[in-house]
């Protein structure tokens, strides 16, 4: 997987991460899918093409940064990663293994291209403002990426870092609220809801857009309009849909973490195979038809 | 090695001077030092270092577990943070950001806790700290340690900016009884014998050093010999010394001004308990809120002086078999 895609590749990028991240859960029958697979065309927008990374040197200084602060989702990145680059395959294998390196939320200190340890909600929102003041103070041309929850988005440290960043015109900061709209308990607007989030951001002083966040094209023209706001933060906010693109799990209720039949996963896979070999072909003759 | 005074005055120089002194004097020669606060930089004495390293100094506002987090961030950007609030705001407020932003994620903070148990005084129990260390001390790889002067917190201070790992400094802000004398250095995780003695160990801590050394002197009147034991660093526990001394003096006291439930009381309890159990005799704040009050008011209070002390120890002493 390069990181220099058009439209249509990185749809053929998004199809493979959730073809893999579904295989990667098919090895150990649940976790959480919902969160997973409603972030996967943002990960392919960024890995496929914005974000600045190499997989061959992880360390990479001057590297762009990812916090993925809702830190369940990391097999949707881990999957991302693995395509990227960043590991074999059969590290994959590894998903919740006792002593393995892929723990069910993100530790930068066992994953290969995970750049911050998350899972405990809100605190990816302060530790990504202090990597982009970190860029900043030592003159790193960067970006630092953050995806937080629209549940996540409950908790008042996220605000205690919105107005931070805002404060401080970390223009270099540029987040992501998965606006899937529910939560582990239900639907957000049945449990805390949020309201318009963007413009809870516009008023904490960011610049904020909302858009269709399952199409990775749409995502990819969002940073880069987000990246034009030099002097404030940027947040995208994602509508998506929890589950999507995984029969068992797209629009059910309770998909925040689930168990799932061999029946359901192996059907998940198949959908999953023949939408990429679907969007393949499109990619294949739009090039085509391009060159 | 430290050398300890024959005579015991307060510094006329408060903690917080020294404490930023020395911070100003290490980030003149390193350039990752940072310094980050939370809407209490002048009551940290911090404002001389926000003038001077605009850029390196970072007011987070009165929002802790942001600045918690910032730090994080900042230390894997090879950052050096220090991070201060009051001592409860940076420890049972933000124990959660400590815990996984900081010590799971293996970053290096250090944070600082300022106004330690009744030197809290008149801002009163919601602002005084008898569950700071408590609250910290079941985070694995965290360091605890509490300086009782000037002349420790210095030395420390400056190892911390070259040492690995997270760090919760408990500190007294004003002025404090000096113990040692200038030139002294210490070892993190070992405590300092600063009296020998055979009957008893006194095991003290921050303000509670001074006590137990007039508690030592109050007992050699008795023909009671007290060993006093400066236990500045609680995680790691020194119990190679709790050995030595459980060994020589059979019976314990132990000091702090903090609530004996998860305290240094019960660090050193653990630890005996595993290598040579003893009489311990605990004195501290017996599960009690804070309250307003002055900081000799507040001692007499909570059974934190060196009569308190003493009275320990004859109790500890008679316990022995």
């Amino acid at each position: 997987m390069s990181n220099d895609n058009n439209t249509q590749d990185l749809r053929v990028v998004a199809a493979g991460i959730r073809l893999v991240t579904l295989q990667t859960f098919a090895n150990i029958g649940f976790g959480h899918v919902g969160g997973a697979m409603s972030i996967i065309e943002t990960l392919a927008a960024l890995y496929g093409s914005e974000l600045k990374s190499d997989p061959k040197n992880p360390n990479w200084r001057e590297r762009d940064r990812l916090v993925m602060s809702k830190g369940h989702a990391g097999p949707a990145l881990y999957s991302t990663l693995c395509l990227r680059g960043y590991f074999p395959k059969e590290v994959l294998l590894e998903l919740n293994q006792g002593g393995g390196s892929l723990p069910s939320h993100c530790d930068m200190h066992k994953t290969p291209g995970i750049d911050m340890t998350t899972g405990s909600l809100g605190q990816g929102m302060s530790t990504a403002i202090g990597l982009a003041l970190g860029c900043r103070l030592d003159n790193i041309d960067n970006y630092t990426y953050l995806i937080l929850g629209d549940g996540e988005c409950n908790e008042g440290q996220v605000w205690e870092g919105a107005m931070f960043a805002s404060f401080h015109k970390l223009g270099k900061l540029i987040a992501f609220v998965d606006w899937n709209k529910q939560q582990l308990d239900g639907f957000t607007k049945d449990i805390l809801d949020m309201g318009d989030i963007a413009e809870k951001f516009k008023a904490f002083g960011w610049h904020a857009q909302t858009i269709p966040g399952n199409d990775p094209g749409i995502i990819k023209a969002a940073i880069i309009d987000a990246k034009r706001y030099t002097d404030a933060p940027s947040v995208i906010v994602l509508d998506t849909i929890k589950g999507y693109g995984c029969e068992f799990a797209e629009g059910v209720a309770a998909n925040h973490h689930m168990n799932f039949t061999q029946e359901q996963i192996d059907k998940a896979i198949d959908d999953a195979a023949q939408q990429l070999e679907y969007v393949r072909e499109l990619a294949s003759k739009n090039n085509k038809g391009v060159s | 090695m430290f050398t300890v005074h024959e005579l015991f005055e307060k510094n006329p120089k408060m903690m917080r001077e020294t404490y930023c002194e020395t911070l100003i004097d290490l980030a003149l020669s390193n350039e990752n030092i940072m310094a980050l606060d939370a809407d209490l930089v002048s009551s940290s004495g911090m404002k001389p270092f926000f003038q001077r390293f605009p850029d390196r100094a970072i007011n987070c506002g009165v929002a802790e577990a942001n600045m918690i987090g910032i730090a994080a961030g900042l230390s894997a950007m090879g950052k050096i943070p220090f991070a201060h609030s009051f001592g409860c705001f940076a420890s049972r407020r933000v124990c959660d950001q400590i815990m996984i932003s900081a010590a799971y994620a293996q970053q290096n903070v250090r944070i600082v806790g300022t106004d330690p148990g009744v030197t809290a005084a008149y801002n009163g129990g919601t602002h005084m700290p008898f569950e700071d260390m408590g609250v910290l001390r079941s985070i694995p790889d965290i360091f605890l340690i509490e300086p009782c002067d000037n002349v420790i917190l210095e030395d420390l201070l400056r190892q911390l900016a070259k040492l690995k790992g997270v760090y919760y400094i408990r500190m007294a802000r004003k002025n404090a009884v000096s113990i040692y004398k200038e030139g002294s250095n210490f070892h993190i995780g070992r405590g300092n014998t600063l009296v020998d003695g055979n009957d008893v160990t006194i095991f003290a801590s921050g303000i509670m050093v001074y006590e137990a050394l007039k508690a030592s002197s109050i007992l050699q009147t008795d023909k009671i010999s007290a060993r006093v034991v400066d236990m500045f660093t609680w995680k790691p526990i020194d119990t190679e010394l709790i050995d030595n001394c459980a060994r020589i003096t059979g019976a314990f006291v132990t000091a702090e001004n903090h609530n004996v439930v998860g305290g240094l009381g019960s660090a050193i309890a653990e630890a005996a308990s595993a290598v040579r159990p003893v009489p311990i005799e605990m004195v501290g704040v017996k599960d009690r809120f804070g309250q307003v009050g002055t900081e000799d008011w507040l001692k007499t209070e909570y059974e934190l002086t060196a009569s308190d002390i003493v009275a320990a120890a004859k109790r500890a002493i008679e316990r022995k078999q």
